[in-house]
C-alpha cells in the first residue's frame, strides 16, 4: 500500500442492519476499506465504528456517501490514530 | 382503544393523505389487505409486483407526490424489486411496504421468505424491517419524511407478519411524516456562483431532473431570458423549458440534438442544475464541457466531484439557488455568444423538420402531439422509442414525459402510465412503446381495462429489440443476434382479448384517419403502427466516445 491510511469515526445508531448499510456502500460504490472496528458506547442505543481508509481520490466520494445514510449520526476524519488499533487486533483483545 | 399493526400502518397512510394504493396480496401481507378493506384508501389490484410498483412510480412521477406500494413476502417482493431500483436511480418518492414471515421465522428458510431488508439495501434510499406494532408509529412517518426530502427517493418497510397482527393501545397518532424544511445556501457560494456566472463569456445551463423535483421550472425561464442564457436539458429534465423556446436546445448526450452537444463544447461556463453527469449524458467525460467551468447547485452534495470536477459546488434546492442567483445576476452583453446561440436555433430546426415517411416514428410522434390535448401525459418504454420521443415530442410542461431514465428499465411505460391515468383521471395519457418492451408488463392491460382508464399505447413494431439491433448493426459489423422476433403476437387479437379497442395501422393514411379516431375517444386504446425496421435513431454519440463524435444527421 503507498497512500496514506487514515481512520474515519462514525457513531451510528446501534441495530442490526447498520453494518450492513456500510459494508454494502463500500461494496456497491467500489470503494476500497481496509479495516473495521466497532463496538457499542454509552447504554449499548449506539455504535462506534472506525473505518481504516486510504487518503485518495475517494475519501470526498466516501464521506459524502456515509453522510447520507440514515443511522450515520456523525461523521469525523482522523489523520492521526494509532495504526497498531487496526493491525494488532488480537493481542489487544488477549488472544495469543 | 387497541389497534393491530395492519391497522395502524393503514391508519398512518390515510393521515399521510395517501388515497390509491397498488399492489397485490398473499400470504404474508393478508392482515394489511384486512384492515385495507375498511379503509377509505382505494386499492389497484395490479397483475404483477413490477406493475404495481411502477403504479406507484407513475403516480409519483406525475405529481411529484410519494406513492405507495405493497407486495407479499418473497416471490411477491422479487417482482417489486425492479421497479424499486428504477425509482432509486430516477430518485422518485415511493414507498414500498411489504409483507414478512412471522419474526419467529425469520432466518429459518420459511415458505415464502427472501432477505427484503438484504436484497432491497442497495437499491432504496433507505428501508426498514419492523420489529413490533410500536415502531409502527415511528417507521411509517419517518419512511415518508425520507422518501420526500431533499433528492427524493424510494423507501421500503418490510413488516412480519406477527407484527401486522400485534395488537397494542394507542391513545394519538403521530403526525404525519413531512418532507425535511429546506436549508438555506451558504451566502458567499451562491455569490461565487453568481460572479462567475456574470463574468463568463459563453454560459450554459445544463437542467435536469432536480429542477422538475424543486419546481423550479418558471423561474428557470424567467431567468434564462432576463440574462440570455441558453439551456440543454438531460432525457428527465425535459419539459422544463418548453420546446419552442429560442434559448432552448434540447437534450444533450448519446441520442441528443447535435446543437445541444455543440453548446456544450464551446461553452465557457457549465450551470449545472439539478444533474448528475450521468454517461448517456456526458459521453466521454474528460471530453465533455472541455472548455468550461462548472457551477453545480444540487441537493445532494455527494453529486458534487463525483464524475467531474467542478469549480463552484452550490449545494441546496434548486428552486431556492435560482432565486437568489436571480438577484445577483447582472444582464451582460455577449454578442460572440448570441452569434452562436442563433447559428444553433436554425440548426436545431433543420434538423428536427424532417420530410419522408409518414410513417417514420419522429414524424407519428410529431403528428400524434399535434392533435393530442396540451396536457397530455407521455410516458415511454425504452429503446429507440423512448429517444424518438425524447427528440421529437414538443414537451411544454414539466411532469409531462415520464420514462425510465437512469435504470432504462423496459417494462417501465404500459403501467407508469396507469399510475398518471389513476392521478389525473381528467388527462389523456398515451404511452409510446416497442413491440419488445410492451410484452414486459402486457399483463396491465387488464388493470387499464378494470378502471377503463385513459390510458393509450401507441406501439411502434418493429418486429425487433430495435434499439439493440442499431447497436448491432453500428458496432457489431451487422452481426445480428437476438435481436429478430421468430414470430410477434397479434397485438390486436391480444388488446381484444382484454377488452380493449385497437387498430393497427401500416399505411399513412392509417397515421392521419384511424390513429387520431383512437387517439381522441375516451378510454383504453391501443395502437400498432407498423414500421420498417432499418430505422435508426440518430444522431448517436458511439458509446465512450466524446460528444462532439455525433454519427448521422
Ligand atoms: C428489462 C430490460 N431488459 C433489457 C434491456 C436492454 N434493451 C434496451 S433497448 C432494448 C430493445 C427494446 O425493444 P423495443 O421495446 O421493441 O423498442 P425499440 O428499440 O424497437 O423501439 C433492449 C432489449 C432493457 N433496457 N431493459
Amino acid at each position: 500500500m503507498t497512500s496514506e491510511l487514515l481512520t474515519i469515526e462514525l457513531n451510528v445508531a446501534n441495530h442490526p442492519g447498520v453494518m450492513s448499510h456500510i459494508t454494502g456502500l463500500f461494496s456497491r460504490r467500489g470503494f476500497n476499506l481496509e479495516g473495521i472496528l466497532c463496538g457499542r458506547t454509552g447504554d449499548g442505543e449506539k455504535s462506534i465504528i472506525f473505518l481504516l481508509v486510504n487518503d485518495g481520490e475517494q475519501l470526498e466520494q466516501i464521506v459524502h456517501q456515509l453522510e447520507k445514510l440514515y443511522d450515520v449520526e456523525s461523521l469525523i476524519v482522523h489523520k492521526k490514530f494509532n495504526p497498531e488499533a487496526f493491525t494488532e487486533i488480537r493481542s489487544s483483545l488477549g488472544i495469543a | 382503544m387497541k389497534y393491530s399493526g395492519a391497522e395502524i400502518t393503514i391508519k398512518l397512510l390515510e393521515r399521510q393523505g395517501i388515497t390509491t394504493i397498488a399492489g397485490i396480496p398473499g400470504g404474508a401481507n393478508l392482515p394489511l389487505y384486512h384492515a385495507l378493506s375498511g379503509s377509505s384508501i382505494n386499492h389497484i389490484l395490479s397483475r404483477h409486483e413490477q406493475g404495481a410498483g411502477f403504479i406507484a412510480q407513475g403516480i409519483a412521477r406525475s405529481t411529484g407526490k410519494t406513492a405507495v406500494c405493497f407486495a407479499t413476502s418473497g416471490p411477491g417482493v422479487v417482482n417489486l424489486l425492479t421497479a424499486i431500483a428504477d425509482a432509486k436511480l430516477d430518485s422518485i418518492p415511493v414507498v414500498a411496504i411489504t409483507g414478512q414471515v412471522a419474526s419467529s421465522f425469520i432466518g429459518t428458510d420459511a415458505f415464502q421468505e427472501i432477505d427484503t431488508y438484504g436484497l432491497s439495501l442497495p437499491i432504496t434510499k433507505h428501508n426498514f424491517l419492523v420489529r413490533s406494532a410500536e415502531e409502527l408509529l415511528t417507521v411509517i412517518p419517518e419512511a415518508f419524511r425520507i422518501a420526500g426530502s431533499g433528492r427524493p427517493g424510494p423507501v421500503v418497510i418490510d413488516i412480519p407478519k406477527d407484527v401486522q397482527n400485534e395488537r397494542i393501545e394507542i391513545s394519538s397518532w403521530p403526525l404525519p411524516g413531512m418532507p425535511d424544511a429546506i436549508e438555506p445556501i451558504d451566502d458567499s457560494v451562491i455569490r461565487t456562483a453568481a460572479q462567475m456566472i456574470n463574468d463568463a463569456q459563453r454560459p450554459l445551463f445544463y437542467i435536469g431532473g432536480g429542477v422538475i423535483v424543486s419546481e423550479a421550472s418558471s423561474l428557470l425561464r424567467e431567468i434564462i431570458h432576463e440574462f440570455s442564457i441558453p439551456v440543454v436539458s438531460t432525457l428527465n429534465g425535459l419539459g422544463t423549458i418548453a420546446d419552442d423556446d429560442p434559448l432552448y436546445f434540447g437534450m444533450l448526450g448519446m441520442h441528443g440534438a447535435r446543437a445541444a452537444n455543440e453548446l456544450v463544447d464551446s461553452c465557457d461556463l457549465l450551470i449545472a442544475l439539478g444533474v448528475r453527469f450521468d454517461d448517456r449524458a456526458t459521453g466521454k467525460v474528460s471530453e465533455f464541457a472541455p472548455d468550461a467551468a462548472i457551477v453545480h447547485i444540487d441537493i445532494d452534495k455527494s453529486e458534487f466531484n463525483k464524475i467531474k470536477k467542478n469549480h463552484c459546488s452550490v449545494r441546496g434546492n434548486v428552486a431556492e439557488a435560482l432565486s437568489l442567483l436571480k438577484d445577483l445576476l447582472v444582464k451582460q452583453q455577449r454578442s460572440g455568444w448570441d452569434a452562436v446561440v442563433k447559428a444553433g436555433e436554425s440548426k436545431l430546426i433543420a434538423a428536427q423538420t424532417k420530410e419522408g415517411n409518414v410513417l417514420h416514428p419522429s414524424n407519428v410522434i410529431r403528428f400524434v402531439s399535434s392533435i393530442a390535448p396540451g396536457n397530455t401525459i407521455i410516458t415511454t418504454d425504452v429503446g429507440q422509442h423512448q429517444m424518438w420521443v425524447a427528440q421529437h415530442y414538443p414537451f411544454k410542461h414539466p411532469r409531462t414525459l415520464l420514462t425510465s431514465g437512469g435504470l432504462g428499465t423496459m417494462g417501465f411505460g404500459l403501467p407508469s402510465a396507469i399510475g398518471a391515468a389513476l392521478a389525473h383521471p381528467d388527462r389523456t395519457v398515451i404511452c409510446f412503446s416497442g413491440d419488445g418492451s410492451i410484452l414486459m408488463n402486457i399483463q396491465e392491460l387488464a388493470t387499464v381495462a378494470d378502471y377503463q382508464l385513459n390510458v393509450k399505447v401507441l406501439l411502434f413494431n418493429n418486429g425487433h429489440l430495435g434499439l439493440v439491433r442499431q447497436q448491432q448493426e453500428l458496432f457489431y459489423n451487422k452481426t445480428y443476434m437476438a435481436v429478430k422476433f421468430i414470430r410477434n403476437p397479434e397485438f390486436a387479437v391480444i388488446a381484444a382479448g382484454f377488452g380493449i379497442r385497437s387498430v393497427t395501422i401500416s399505411d399513412p393514411s392509417g397515421v392521419t384517419k384511424a390513429l387520431p379516431e383512437l387517439l381522441l375517444q375516451n378510454g383504453p386504446a391501443l395502437i400498432n403502427v407498423i414500421i420498417p425496421h432499418e430505422y435508426n435513431v440518430l444522431p448517436m454519440v458511439p458509446p465512450g466516445a466524446a460528444n462532439r463524435d455525433t454519427i448521422g444527421d
